[in-house]
């Protein structure tokens, strides 16, 4: 290869890049689902024909990349590339083949150049409603958690599959905003195979091959320098999620050996007859996210850089449910897998490592109307979810963030605009003081939200919380984040059930107070100055600074 | 430097105040003449004194032969980056007391676990909540509570604090008790600005509002005394006449507005970029443009449709993770929308744990600067690159005044990144310009996205010191053919500011949607609108003739991105509100092939501009053909498409006259840049002094 060549490989791999981040730029712009164009709850990525990823847009959450990764593999498996044709997208949301739930849409569309099929685009977006009962933890099997599409053509030649679309829209609470995001995700596929093919014809490639192979032989060298940069050795650790019916315990032995990283899990919790289950790909998506925030934060995802991190998981845990096993929620335990690796890593690289955080979204989602109150319903039938988050873990040398999510990748949505599209009233969102667990370096501190509805009638929640008996930890020396409290209104209200369907009756307001973060090392050693701010600020009352800082 | 201009017998001076030079423009008659001085950060009104008396001598103009003064400034903008405006409390409702620190309770990067969240420029203890809530509608939810608004205002004054904001939740759609809460204040506290959030920034979304009037709160002392203190010091040599002042979205106002609402000058100064472009292609007729200004550090980019720059209306000011989007503070004001790319001369090269050419963002700074500059730099910038690949003539870089030396670059460039790839210099040299020219170009294509805007049929125009360097292989990249580098680019803000009109924009939500729709409301909101904007553009216009534009923000119901759509500037009838609705569908089709069928249109927010009238650009005609002009020498370039070393041409702009052309590969230096001539374009010298590139097939 010639020393231009080399370079104009680079170049080709920053394009790749480039033209992801354009597909999920073009799915953001037109997409219907407040999930995806505000929370931004979706990724887009580029493969090979053999399913292998080459790039995949820095904008987007990290269950659906790592997921979305393992996807394309089976939608080639029942429509062989050669069968391809322009203007195809391909479509499902079995969360076995795609990325975990029914709530998310996965859509794989060919890209062709001089009338040869090149390379697949795929994407993959959190939709707001698929029937069913809603997103939520109480369904006993995966049929009752709403419309179950298998791998099927959306678009035929560029002409959509009407008895598909026909289906679609009769299955869901928010149809309009569900056919409106298919062909946003269509649309955005479209642009990225469009802006491939000008590629290759800039530099006259035929094809993705040799590209491929030189972006995954960077990738698993970068990847194995950084592996083998950490001790060696068995790291053990545990976590406990709240579960639905029992508490659930989360058990992994994280191995660093010579050019790569292997997680078994056994020793975790079985299966849960509700949906807080995991499919495996979503398992590896959050563990590899976990491991590779820590190792090797700087290189990019893609089918090598991801391959040196492999799991272990035991049929029958929660980790690895098979189909019809109910797996609506699989963040609520999926989310905790990061703590868990670091748990694991503090003993190999402490310095790298967060304290344990909130880690599991804080989302509401809120049902009013006939479908909660029947002929009595005072509001008109609705349907929304915000996300929401409480405080991050401690960091080595910073404090943890206030209210921010990690290891989710979205963001919320303004109280103005929720209240625009739904008629609920948010009474209050605000950080909730002496939340954060103590330390050298303290957690971040969550928040405190109180949701009523407009005229204050009957509405209902369904939960989806954790954290609630098992607060977050510190590590080294740090103290544990506050739990989290689910209540009916405030000031010694009545506890909720952390999670399944409830209804908030008429006059009454749901309080959440989301967890905060656990400390790092001995609160003594903080740094006085910042106590006192925090005092001064009424984040931590003056009797913590006393007792737990020593100012 | 002179050039045609509307017949102006009055003399007009713009001034810039920029990071590290001040930039003063005069213009008389047809001609203009520049001044460039150093800013003066500790008293900026100094440095514009001193700009203004250089460049009047060198027109022979006295100040009092000024009929108008057109000003913009970054101090805004560096208070808040640098944290230096005065110590500000913020009122608002009950529960919400952290919504400038919770912002969209996002991380701006996935992967990197330290990244750091801008702090709030009001820090909690003096966020306080007052009883009060409204909902959407604006109808009182619980009333005011008076005592709490005054007990507020004691305590923020007892606190130190000299600046006060009002945010209350859907406060924009109601503004009554934000109103009340500011007499409220003003009665405890009579001295004390006061900025609130239904004034400075009147939209939905709390974060982005409420940040917005807490930023114009914190900087409003620091811009008042500065703006009076220059007045007084025009007055004092006398330059007495009417000092208008640059906004963020390309009009002009006047000081008092200015004084009021500071925050809207934050990006003044590359706004006067853009406008300076949209004149060059208003000149040259062309409907579509991408402006490329490519400086020391940074490259700035900016669509340009129907001589218009694009406006947006949200902006991020003081970004911890260097341009990465969401590690700012938000904005929402009318602006000019550009894109800032971490790439330019002084940008440092490396190799990353792939094995990759990483350009930037990190900067040598002019201080030592790149290692060709031989001031002890060692490590690779763009302009050693430049250099390497034989583009510049080390001799007579920046017209002779800075030497380049070779060695030390070739020297950093083999260590830090042709050791790690196994290339000599000259192709390290080649992969470091070729990443950093795909690097703006991915920028550039993927801003056109954002943008529902495409690359085809545009031109570009590029300036600063960079942009002619880089400019055709950037276009090439992003499949442009055709490239315009003015004169006058040195100072192109300042020049920008001279052609900007006096105008100003309003903007209010008011949600609607086309199945009830409320014609009597909307109209009602729009006349309201356009009395605010009529009247604070006549402080100014002085009886100039003025044009209005309304603009639609509209999207399919569900969807989270607006599409601004033309409404005409009148009382809407009926037919008004079915094309307007037509309108719509046209410009979604012209952005997205497929339209979405059976969805409702809802309306989120309309904007209003006054403005007066923009100078028209006089025709210029082709001009004859000039003679072949000869090369002052040739060199030996390395080409970065094909790697290939040639002979390349050399020839000096000041000898070009209009009409000469010249072929690719060549090289056209000046003092301030080098335009280059790719292989395979033509640079010809139109009737205006401009080099207008080509290329061919």
């Amino acid at each position: 290869m010639s020393a231009l060549e080399q370079i104009q490989r680079q170049i080709q791999w920053n394009r790749l890049i480039a033209v992801v981040e354009e597909q999920a730029q073009v799915m953001i712009r037109t997409a219907f689902s407040t999930t995806v164009r505000e929370a931004g709850d979706l990724s887009a990525g580029v493969f090979d024909l053999e399913g292998r990823m080459l790039a995949q847009a820095v904008t987007g959450t990290p269950g659906h990349v790592n997921s979305m990764a393992e996807s394309v593999g089976h939608f080639l498996a029942k429509f062989p590339a050669a069968g391809m044709k322009p203007g195809d997208h391909y479509i499902t949301n079995d969360p076995w083949l795609g990325t975990g739930h029914l709530h998310d849409l996965t859509v794989v569309t060919p890209a062709f150049h001089n009338g040869k099929i090149v390379g697949l685009f795929a994407n993959t977006a959190h939709i707001i409603d698929i029937g069913g009962l809603g997103m939520g933890p109480d369904g006993r099997s995966v049929f009752e958690e709403g419309l179950y599409i298998p791998i099927v053509k959306c678009f035929d030649q560029g002409k959509p599959n009407e008895t598909f679309f026909d289906f679609i829209r009769v299955g869901s609470r928010t149809p309009v905003e569900l056919e409106g995001d298919i062909y946003s995700l269509c649309a955005c596929n479209d642009a990225g195979a469009k802006r491939l093919a000008e590629m290759l014809e800039e530099y006259k490639l035929d094809g993705l091959g040799d590209l491929a192979e030189y972006i995954f032989d960077a990738s698993i060298t970068a990847t194995r320098a950084a592996i083998n940069a950490v001790p060696r050795g068995t790291y053990v650790a545990e976590i406990h999620s709240d579960g639905y019916e029992a508490p659930v315990a989360l058990h992994a032995a994280l191995t660093v050996r010579e050019d790569e990283v292997v997680v078994d899990f056994t020793g975790t919790s079985g299966l849960s007859s509700r949906g807080i289950n995991v499919p495996p790909a979503y398992c590896r998506a959050y563990s590899c996210f976990g491991i590779k925030c820590v190792v090797a934060p700087e290189i990019p995802n893609n089918w090598a850089s991801l391959l040196p991190f492999r799991m272990e998981i035991p049929e029958g845990c929660i980790l690895n449910a098979p189909r019809p096993y109910p797996v609506s929620v699989r963040h609520i335990v999926g989310q905790l897998l990061p703590d868990l690796m670091m748990g694991c890593l503090a003993q190999a690289v402490p310095g790298r490592v967060n304290a344990e955080g909130s880690s599991c979204l804080w989302n509401p989602p809120l049902r009013g109307g006939s479908q909660v109150s029947g002929q009595n319903a005072e509001v008109d039938d609705f349907e929304i979810i915000t996300f929401n988050s409480g405080g991050t873990g401690a960091r080595p040398m910073k404090d943890g963030m206030d209210g921010i999510a990690f290891p989710s990748g979205v963001r919320t949505m303004p109280v103005e605009a929720t209240e625009n599209v739904a008629p609920v009233i948010f009474w209050r969102k605000e950080l909730r003081p002496d939340s954060a667990g103590h330390g050298r370096t303290r957690g971040g501190f969550g928040q405190i939200m109180e949701i009523g509805t407009k005229g204050n009638a009957e509405f209902a929640v369904n939960a989806i919380f954790d954290r609630v008996a098992n607060a977050p930890k510190g590590r080294f020396g740090g103290g544990e984040g506050a739990g989290g409290l689910v209540l009916l209104d405030d000031a010694n209200g009545i506890a909720l059930r952390s999670k399944g369907f409830q209804v908030i009756p008429k006059g009454r307001h749901l309080v959440l107070h989301l967890p905060g973060g656990g400390g790092m090392g001995a609160p003594t050693e903080r740094d006085p100055a910042l106590v006192r701010q925090d005092v001064e600020d009424g984040l931590i009352s003056a009797e913590t600074a006393k007792a737990v800082y020593g100012r | 430097m002179s050039e045609t201009t509307a017949a102006d017998s009055r003399a007009r001076i713009a001034a810039d105040i920029g990071g590290t030079f001040t930039d003063v423009a005069v213009e008389k008659g047809g001609q203009r003449w520049t001044a460039k001085v150093l800013t003066t950060p500790r008293a900026p009104e100094l440095g514009v004194l001193e700009g203004v008396k250089v460049a009047l001598a060198r027109a022979g103009l006295t100040p009092a032969d000024i009929a108008v003064m057109i000003h913009g400034t970054t101090l805004a903008t560096n208070a808040i980056i640098e944290r230096k405006g005065a110590p500000t409390g913020f009122i608002t409702t009950e529960g919400f007391r952290d919504v400038l620190a919770l912002g969209n309770e996002s991380r701006y990067d996935q992967y990197d676990l330290n990244i750091e969240i801008p702090k709030p420029l009001v820090r909690r203890r003096h966020r306080v909540t007052v009883t009060e809530r409204l909902d959407n509608t604006g109808q009182v939810l619980r009333p005011l509570d008076e005592a709490q608004v005054a007990a507020a205002a004691r305590f923020l004054r007892e606190e130190g604090m000299q600046a006060i904001a009002i945010g209350f939740l859907h406060g924009f759609v109601n503004p009554a008790h934000e109103k009340r809460a500011a007499e409220i204040v003003r009665e405890v506290w009579p001295e004390a600005p006061i900025s609130i959030s239904s004034e400075v920034s009147p939209e939905m979304r709390e974060w982005e509002r409420f940040s917005t009037t807490v930023a114009n709160a914190y900087v409003q002392p620091l811009m008042a005394g500065y703006l009076a203190r220059l007045r007084e010091g025009l007055n004092e040599m006398g330059l007495t006449a009417p000092v208008f002042m640059m906004l963020s979205g390309g009009g002009l106002t006047t000081i008092e507005t200015a004084s009021r609402f500071p925050i809207r000058l934050v990006e003044s100064g590359p706004a006067g970029g853009a406008i300076f472009s949209a004149f060059v292609a208003r000149q040259k007729g062309w409907e579509k443009v991408l402006s490329f200004d490519m400086g020391g550090t940074t490259a700035k980019v900016c669509l340009i449709d129907e001589f218009t720059p694009q406006a947006s209306r949200v902006f991020e000011v003081a970004r911890i993770g260097r341009f990465q989007k969401g590690s700012g503070m938000p904005l929402r004001i009318p602006v000019i929308e550009m894109v800032e790319i971490g790439a330019g001369g002084g940008s440092l090269a490396k190799i990353d744990a792939m094995g990759r050419i990483q350009v930037g963002p990190e900067s040598a700074g002019s201080d030592p600067g790149p290692a060709c500059y031989g001031r002890g730099g060692d490590k690779p910038a763009v302009t050693d690159a430049n250099l390497l690949l034989g583009r510049y003539d080390p001799a007579t870089f920046a017209g002779g005044n800075l030497a380049l030396h070779p060695e030390p670059a070739a020297a950093a460039m083999a260590e830090h990144v042709g050791r790690g790839l196994k290339l000599e210099a000259p192709m390290a040299a080649l992969g470091v310009v070729e990443m950093v020219d795909e690097n703006m170009a991915n920028a550039a294509r993927v801003h056109a996205i954002e943008s529902g805007k495409t690359y085809e049929g545009r031109a570009v125009v590029a300036f600063g010191g960079g942009g002619p360097v880089h400019g055709y292989r950037v276009c090439e990249k992003i499949g442009v053919n055709r490239m315009l580098v003015p004169s006058g680019a040195g100072v192109g803000s300042a020049i920008g500011f001279l052609r900007a009109p006096v105008a100003y924009e309003v903007v209010r939500s008011l949600y609607q949607r086309f199945a009830s729709f409320d014609r009597a409301a909307v109209n009602g909101l729009l006349g309201d609108m356009s009395a605010e904007a009529s009247r604070v553009v006549a402080n100014g216009s002085f009886g100039a003739e003025t044009t209005e534009h309304r603009i639609a923000y509209m999207r399919y119901v569900g969807q989270g991105h607006e599409i601004a759509v033309v409404m005409p500037a009148r009382d809407l009838s009926e037919q008004d509100v079915i094309d307007l609705r037509a309108a719509y569908d046209t410009e979604y089709a012209r952005f997205y092939d497929r339209p979405v069928p059976g969805s409702d249109v809802e309306i989120m927010s309309f904007a209003v501009t006054v403005s007066t009238l923009v100078d028209e650009a006089e025709p210029v005609a082709e001009p004859e053909a000039a003679p072949a002009p000869k090369p002052i020498r040739h060199q030996q370039v390395r080409d970065t498409a094909s790697g290939e070393v040639r002979d390349w041409a050399i020839y000096a702009r000041d000898e070009m006259a209009p009409g000469a052309k010249v072929h690719g590969p060549a090289i056209i230096a000046e003092d301030e840049t080098s335009t280059l001539v790719g292989p395979g374009w033509t640079c010809a010298v139109d009737g205006l002094g401009y080099l207008e590139l080509v290329k061919e097939g």
